[in-house]
């Protein structure tokens, strides 16, 4: 009873203010709403018992990325920069990948339940209190099994920042 | 009965503790938070050979109530061309996440609202780290010009050391290896010693990057009275401010906490485990008491009748505490509250030393230029983080793997990062003299 009250709480907030994020004119609205969605998001996670996840989201996305994503739109000014940049074709591209990602949604939930074993859905999850701590385990597989994986991530991300330096330098030298 | 009453009541039944300890939070952080200023008031007269607020109440003792209703009253203006429900909304997601982060805090053994969470500092520094939400939005959403350069410096500042806190934290982690608040503290009581002396250079980091996040002096760039009139806050007034300064004050009881915990030994006397030093357990109600002695000395000293019975209130106060802290020492049966109630008294004696060390900064050094913060940040903080999260990781080695003593390690492995850090330091230095000569002076946007 709870756990679904708790549930459709964020579910709906999530939903809510994801379409309202994508409906507003003003950038910094959007923004505080997408921050919204995403603590939303983490509710869910910590519903499902995914306390490293829920916090990552909250300390990565809300904590960091929203706050840069912020920063930028503040020193833009986006009254002006709306006639410049306008992709003609960005509404048909995202019809399109909406689309599709419905219909590869609604296979996943449709199948999920007739393969036994082959779902997302587990028919009877196991109490929350017979789990194992769920970050000990998000490390020791990270680092085990899914380890050459999480080495390459790393060295993308490197080569990300490392090009973003390098981006920067030669706008400087260029002065 | 109704099905659901008998849910409320069994959720009540459940949970009263935790709501308890909630309620508590939120009632009582603001009147503390109103305190503080009192103190930091009453620290800086002292520190400047003056005597601070001394009209309401004996020694200005009802100065926080008074300025309380004074917010209360005072007329709230918002600005014209502001967005009005951001600027409705910053200062309260600045209170919120302060409150939020505190529940996942242990003040005890026994008073923490989020008990078994199995992230907990990193629930405490990723909400109170929300707070920066409210200040960007709130300084964009004033539309002022001395706002929106508050809120990006701000955020320019809090990203920056963020990072080196976070290296910081990440070593005192690798000692007590959970990232449990509680079992942070157990661990520390396990091992014998406070974590401090296992990882100094880490707690420095921590108290530096800490008075940076919580944007005081010498790091207060995002609220520069003398250049930004108040920052982000410049268009705020009455209790939408007040709102702002809760949270600042809050922020400060987080960070205070979170190295208390980490670092300080969370609400463990000083030599838990060394028993013929028990009689420290008498401590807490005898500084209380020496506190109640003191206002009966100052009471005789007080110029109106009035001011002398509050202060005689003061110390009946202090009296009864003492008395609450001192009976369950003696009486066998009450023995089981003395964990909790001692635990709390010597966890926020930690944390206000903590916050004794920010105001004691705050008035010996002056405030930091924009591109010194930036370099002590980025050019020295993180590296040397970096630098001593691989120490801790070898002293670790050291005493696991090959049986060193673990002060013998500590030490060690600190020297090593302090010779590293001295090279950054001589790097550092060198490079500025080279970039202060005029050929190669690059305008710095952020500067001044």
């Amino acid at each position: 009873m709870l756990a679904s009250i708790v549930f459709y709480f964020f579910a709906g907030m999530a939903v809510a203010s994801a379409a309202l994020m994508v409906t507003r004119r003003n950038a910094v609205h959007s923004a505080v709403l997408l921050v919204t969605t995403l603590l939303a998001t983490a509710g869910i996670f910590l519903q499902l018992r995914a306390e490293f996840i829920f916090i990552a989201q909250i300390i990565l996305y809300v904590g960091g990325i929203m706050v840069l994503f912020i920063f930028v739109i503040m020193l833009v000014r986006f009254d002006v920069a709306l006639q410049h940049i306008r992709f003609r074709l960005q509404r048909w591209v995202a019809l399109f990948v909406a689309l599709a990602l419905g219909v590869e949604i609604t296979i996943v939930l449709l199948f999920a339940r007739r393969l036994p074993g082959q779902g997302l859905l587990i028919e009877e999850p196991a109490s929350a209190d017979k789990l194992p701590p769920n970050t000990e385990e998000l490390a020791r597989s990270l680092f085990s099994s899914y380890l050459l994986p999480f080495e390459i991530v790393s060295v993308l991300l490197l080569v990300a920042m490392v090009g973003a330096v390098v981006m920067a330098k030669k706008r400087i030298n260029d002065q | 009965m109704t099905p659901t009453l008998q849910a409320i009541l069994t959720f009540l039944q459940n949970w009263w503790v935790e709501i308890t300890c909630g309620v508590v939070i939120v009632a009582v952080v603001p009147l503390i938070a109103g305190y503080v200023v009192l103190v930091e008031r009453k620290l800086m007269a002292d520190m400047q050979a003056r005597l601070g607020p001394m009209r309401v109440g004996p020694h200005g003792l009802l100065q926080p109530i008074a300025d309380a209703v004074k917010l209360l009253l005072k007329e709230d203006i918002i600005p014209d061309n502001a967005d009005k429900l951001i600027f409705w909304l910053a200062p309260v997601i600045s209170m919120v996440a302060a409150m939020t982060s505190m529940g996942a805090i242990a003040f005890g053994p026994t008073f923490q609202v989020a008990r078994d969470i199995n992230v907990g500092i990193l629930f405490v520094i990723g909400v109170s780290s929300l707070g920066l939400l409210g200040i960007i939005l709130g300084g964009w959403a004033s539309n002022s010009h001395y706002s929106i350069i508050g809120a990006i410096r701000s955020t320019a500042q809090l990203v920056s050391y963020e990072t080196a806190a976070g290296f910081a934290i990440v070593s005192a982690l690798l000692l007590a290896g959970t990232l449990k608040i509680r079992a942070i503290v157990e661990a520390q009581q396990q091992s014998g010693v406070w974590f401090i002396f296992l990882a100094p250079i880490a707690f420095f980091i921590y108290l530096v990057a800490s008075i940076a996040e919580t944007n005081r002096a010498p790091f207060d760039l995002p609220e520069a009275e003398s250049e930004l009139v108040a920052g982000y806050m410049t268009e705020y007034s009455g209790f939408r401010w007040s709102l702002y300064f809760l949270g600042e004050y809050a922020n400060m009881i987080v960070v205070g906490s979170v190295a208390t915990t980490l670092f300080l030994g969370g609400w463990l006397r000083p030599f838990p485990n060394v028993h013929w030093l028990d009689w420290l357990d008498i401590v807490p109600p005898l500084m209380i008491a020496a506190a109640g002695v003191y206002c009966v000395y100052r009471a005789g000293k007080q110029p109106a009748p009035v001011q002398t019975w509050f202060m005689w209130a003061v110390a009946l106060a202090c009296f009864a505490v003492a008395a609450i802290f001192a009976v369950p020492l003696f009486v066998a049966p009450l023995k089981f509250v003395v964990p909790g109630l001692h635990g709390a008294f010597w966890f926020l004696l930690k944390v206000s030393g903590y916050i004794y060390v920010f105001m004691w900064l705050r008035f010996t050094l002056p405030r930091y230029r924009f591109d010194q913060l930036m370099h002590l940040g980025w050019y020295i903080l993180i590296p040397l983080a970096i630098v001593n999260v691989l120490a801790v990781g070898v002293a670790m080695i050291l005493e696991a793997e090959f049986g060193w003593n673990h002060w013998l390690a500590a030490a060690v492995t600190s020297l090593v990062t302090l010779g590293i850090a001295a090279f950054l330091v001589n790097l550092h230095d060198k490079r500025t003299a080279a970039a202060s000569s005029p050929a190669a002076s690059v305008t710095d946007p952020y500067a001044g």
